[in-house]
């Protein structure tokens, strides 16, 4: 089997709830060996898609493959060949090591062999200490470890996680989540990732979808949604949170001509001229110089100059707000901001590659 | 000679007409409850688990069954067994298989409503969390159940309760025979009567006896290898 072989299709999938449409999802695949994540806000229907994927749910209309097969023969299939880790994971009322050996036990396997293998995942997942405590005696992070270890002891195909660091604090969700890419990217074939947190979808996924309103709106390698993000929805969870309301003035090959009160932005985007067009940007991507600088030189296609209207420093980050106009907001460095002497009052050159802005049609961005 | 001495000489001695009384006892009231578990139990499990169309009146029939006055179902099993039921044919009135159903009669709403009421308790995620670890049906109904069996265990002293107390039904359709359907609650009954208070004593004693015996037996039982609260 080739690496690029889907192992669990998804097609149609259509999930309602009374007249509410909680899942629309066309077409998905998770390929063998690749960790998916797919991200998005409460309520967009990721734990759904999950729970439907996982065949632990009946789809209204749609079907799920799990190596060719569906119904019944898939469903069974995939219940001995993965495992799901839930963000609210149920522990039985017994020990670490019990609640381990769930799967072990329903899979028939021996109690030496399963002794083993518990083992091995307690001394991997940093859990040993923990392993004849009873459940409520062990913590909230050693809780959800217990919960990934319950699963991958099983060494599963397909390895579903909702959520799994989403109950811990910073400290114990970057140590969950370091470990969680190691221990299950060796141990599971193929990683299925529901995740609200963006940065953690980024981080871990060869591929992420992003979800919105039950629909799957954009799919593909973390770089291409980073770069290209399809509507302002998925350029603002991909951190392109600021936007500026324009008019399109003229375009080009992919490229749009936008004025904003006064000024005008070079954009990717395709609109027609007179069109209303939002304009969207990361904070980082702004670029800030003294005003004196020369800039013809530069590659940098957009450039205005703003005058520093208020200065907060967050931690080795300073984040300005700048009237030009347009109003901006630009993030840089502690010793960026210390070079330039920005202060409140400061006249900065603000530039901002035109593949760094992102346009689209305001009659796009519905829903928002 | 006082009559509580008396008692406990009785029943150290060997006394056989006490013994035998208080063997006959446990002898009807362990098959009633066995046989009330074996029915009662299934029923409170599926019903609490199930989601059907007329279940709301199953759950209400159930709980009645708990407010029926023990001599009305003792004189239900009395008309159904004698010779003009319909199961008179049978000749089980005044015998201990009459007892028995009575019995069974009486205890069976009392464990399949307890049952009910702590598989009903039961919170659906853990079917959910079951079968993602790739518990079949009935492998994720047993992982459930696992979860509430000191309830369960509950609901099977709650039969035993309502057995072992019980007086008015037996006496009607067992007809209180010494040596064949004469339990410990019906001779009390008796030898209160006959002012004979060292046995009727005797048999007290030995009733709550057992009653607290099985009841910490079957807490034992419930409570083994659980030694905290249960968490989220």
């Amino acid at each position: 089997m080739s690496q690029r072989d889907p192992l669990l299709i998804g097609q149609g999938l259509r999930k309602v709830y009374g007249n509410r449409t909680v899942l629309e999802v066309d077409q998905l695949e998770l390929f063998r060996g690749e960790l998916l994540a797919v991200f998005g806000p409460n309520g967009a229907g990721k734990s759904t898609l999950l729970r439907t994927l996982a065949m632990l749910e009946k789809l209204t209309a749609g079907r799920v493959e799990f190596h060719g097969k569906s119904g019944k023969m898939g469903e069974e299939a995939l219940r001995m060949a993965s495992a799901v880790v839930f963000q609210k994971s149920h522990f039985w009322n017994d020990t670490v090591e019990y609640n381990i050996g769930i799967g072990l036990r329903l899979r028939g396997m021996s109690r030496i062999t399963s002794q083993e293998r518990i083992h091995s995942i307690c001394d991997q997942l940093a859990i040993s200490d923990v392993r004849t405590a009873h459940m409520s005696e062990v913590s909230g992070g050693e809780a959800q470890r217990v919960a990934l270890a319950r699963a991958l002891v099983l060494d599963p195909e397909v390895l579903f996680l909702d959520e799994p660091t989403s109950n811990l604090d910073t400290d114990a969700k970057l140590d969950l989540r370091t470990d969680l890419e190691r221990v299950a990217r060796e141990r599971a074939a193929s990683i299925f990732l529901i995740t609200h947190d963006r940065t953690e979808a980024f981080h871990m996924a060869d591929r992420v979808g992003v979800m919105r309103k039950g629909h799957l709106v954009q799919l593909g390698t973390p770089t291409d949604i980073y770069d290209n993000p399809t509507d302002v929805y998925t350029a603002r969870v991909t951190g392109a949170e600021f936007t500026l309301a324009g008019i399109t003035k003229a375009t080009e090959e992919r490229m749009v001509r936008v004025d904003v009160g006064g000024a005008t932005f070079l954009a990717l985007g395709e609109a027609q001229v007179g069109q209303p067009v939002k304009l969207v940007y990361r904070p980082e991507d702004l670029v800030l110089g003294p005003p004196s600088s020369p800039h013809r030189e530069l590659s940098t296609r957009n450039l205005v100059y703003a005058t520093i209207t208020d200065r907060r420093d967050l931690g080795g980050l300073v984040r300005l707000r700048m009237q030009g106009p347009p109003e901006l907001v630009a993030l840089v460095t502690r010793d960026a901001a210390r070079e330039l002497s920005v202060e409140v009052g400061t006249r900065v050159a603000v530039r901002i590659k035109a593949t760094a802005l992102h346009a689209f049609p305001t009659a796009s961005d519905r829903n928002i | 000679m006082d009559p509580l001495l008396e008692a406990l000489r009785l029943i150290t001695s060997g006394d056989l007409y006490v013994w035998n009384v208080i063997l006959r006892s446990l002898q009807i009231s362990g098959l009633s409850l066995g046989l009330a578990v074996v029915i009662g139990l299934p029923i409170g499990v599926a019903v609490g688990l199930a989601n059907f169309r007329c279940r709301m009146p199953v759950v209400a029939l159930i709980n009645a069954g708990l407010a029926f006055p023990p001599v009305v179902v003792g004189l239900a099993v009395f008309l159904f067994l004698s010779r003009s039921g319909p199961l008179g044919e049978l000749g089980l009135l005044y015998t201990p298989l009459a007892m028995i159903a009575a019995q069974a009669v009486i205890a069976g709403p009392y464990v399949a409503a307890v049952s009910l009421a702590a598989v009903e308790g039961i919170p659906p995620d853990i079917a959910l969390q079951a079968r993602a670890l790739g518990a079949s049906r009935w492998q994720a109904i047993m992982l459930q159940l696992r979860e509430v069996r000191t309830s369960l265990v509950a609901a099977v002293a709650a039969g035993f309760g309502a057995i072992i107390s019980e007086v008015g039904a037996v006496m009607i359709v067992g007809g209180n025979i010494l040596g064949e359907t004469r339990v410990m609650t019906t001779a009390i009954v008796l030898e209160t009567r006959r002012g004979n208070f060292e046995v009727a004593i005797a048999m007290g004693v030995v009733l709550m006896f057992i009653a607290l015996f099985v009841n910490v037996l079957l807490l034992i039982l419930g409570r083994r290898s659980i030694r905290r609260p249960l968490i989220a």
